[in-house]
């Protein structure tokens, strides 16, 4: 009697493991197909540009506030912590090749990312599941209209478009509130912040490299936003589940992929 | 909303955006100051580079007169060459010593160049034949505690034995001329 149900309740959570993994691979390869179709329709989002500016100004200009303030704020927590640490060993000039370097390499993608992600990716998908649950998207359908082209592709470009923006924004940002920080609060030298930055870092390596990170975090953010948004149930509480897993598995594949970027980048 | 406004503000967010590009390029990174127009490389044999890198820059007199352009091994001498490309502006002559020098006492490793007397200049593709390695850390203790420990024999010799040896070891302390 004991012996069987323990049975039960193995088989039932192995079922259960089981199901999940199919269920996950299976939104794996939905996903996939939703971005492959996104590309092959994405000529009306360039021909019509309008439709593609229009989602710049909702996922690019309305994040700006946000990036801008928490750049500032990051950049100057840098600069107060590294000189903290870096005083320790008398090499307090230092300080600006630390904050420019993490914030360049590091900092402005992946918390960019992070922050989009909380910002107008959730913004994205609650859009786009309200219109599956009001049946807008199926009206367009029946209006000979694809909705990939008309309401996916565009958003998807306008999130690839924003993200670079945002993340050059970002580290900008962040380096001058370092700077605040470390020249006119704490009294680094002036020329030596910026001389020893500029010498240590370099174009092609760290900004560029930079650039190419927010890019791929950009797809990465958007298409899973897009996604979880388009493949919602049509129901207030699939739409409110679907926007919480957007935040969560943004996340966690921008530091996943930041890891893999970051091996590629650094040549050891 | 209106869609000019709409386009005024994507194009304040792009402008903003290609501005801390632009800045970040000029006033965080070396774009500026990494570029030299045009160049001749010359090579220069060492035995030991110690860390020095590509792109590493070249300093004559302290000046950033080129950068390193390859590193590579000379399998048949057992030796790095180094090519260095060099600003057209800064001619310099045949017998230019080249030194792997350390920019502070842990910093990164530059090329220093040292002008010659020679007449003739150094052209595209010439080698610089004198160099002169990087001083590697261990070494110079090794062989400053082996310098230290032979001084040490000495002194000891000098205590078992005559005043006269004790002096001499004093003199060419002082650096006193053997006349």
């Amino acid at each position: 009697m004991i012996k069987s149900t323990l049975h039960i309740s193995i088989i039932r959570t192995l079922r259960g493991i089981g199901s999940r993994m199919i269920e996950r691979t299976w939104r794996l390869g939905a996903g996939a197909r939703l971005f492959f179709l996104t590309l092959v329709y994405s000529g009306e989002s360039f021909r019509r540009f309008n439709l593609t500016l229009r989602e710049v100004y909702s996922t690019g200009v309305m994040s700006l506030l946000i990036i801008i303030v928490s750049a500032f704020f990051v950049g100057m927590v840098l600069a107060l912590q590294g000189y903290n640490t870096l005083q320790k060993y008398g090499s307090s000039e230092a300080i600006g090749v630390l904050v420019a370097l993490s914030l360049v390499r590091e900092l402005g993608p992946v918390v960019t990312a992070l922050l989009f992600a909380g910002r107008a990716g959730t913004a994205i998908t609650a859009e786009i599941g309200l219109m599956k649950t009001t049946e807008q998207l199926s009206a367009m359908e029946m209006m000979a209209v694809n909705p990939i082209a008309r309401v996916i592709a565009p958003r998807f470009w306008a999130g690839v478009i924003s993200m670079p923006i945002l993340a050059s924004l970002f580290s900008m940002v962040g380096i001058l509130g370092g700077y605040l920080v470390a020249v006119p609060l704490i009294g680094v030298d002036d020329g030596a912040f910026w001389s020893q930055m500029q010498a240590n870092v370099d174009f092609r390596l760290d900004i560029v490299n930079g650039v190419i990170k927010s890019i791929v975090f950009g797809v990465a953010c958007t298409m899973i936003a897009l996604f979880e948004g388009y493949d919602a149930p049509p129901t207030a509480e699939g739409v409110s589940r679907a926007t919480t897993r957007t935040v969560v598995i943004s996340s966690l594949t921008v530091l996943a992929l930041d890891f893999i970027l970051t091996s590629f980048m650094l040549e050891v | 909303m209106d869609r000019t406004t709409i386009d005024l503000w994507v194009g304040i967010f792009v402008a903003l955006g290609v501005a801390a590009l632009l800045g970040l390029a000029m006033k965080v990174g070396n774009l500026t100051s990494s570029k030299i127009g045009d160049t001749y490389s010359v090579s220069a044999a060492f035995e030991n580079i110690g860390s020095l890198k590509p792109h590493a820059p070249v300093k004559s007199a302290g000046v950033v007169v080129g950068r390193v352009d390859s590193i590579t091994f000379d399998s048949s001498k057992y030796e790095a060459i180094v090519k260095i490309n060099i600003d057209k502006r800064y001619p310099f002559p045949k017998d230019t010593f080249a030194n792997i020098y350390t920019a502070g006492l842990l910093g990164e490793q530059y090329v220093g160049l040292e002008a010659g007397g020679d007449e003739d200049t150094l052209k595209n593709g010439d080698k610089i034949i004198k160099t002169q390695d990087a001083v590697v850390l261990e070494k110079m203790i090794s062989q400053f505690l082996f310098s230290k420990a032979s001084e040490n024999k000495s002194d000891d010799k000098s205590d078992d034995g005559s005043n006269s040896k004790a002096t001499k070891a004093k003199s060419t302390e002082l650096g006193a001329a053997p006349f």
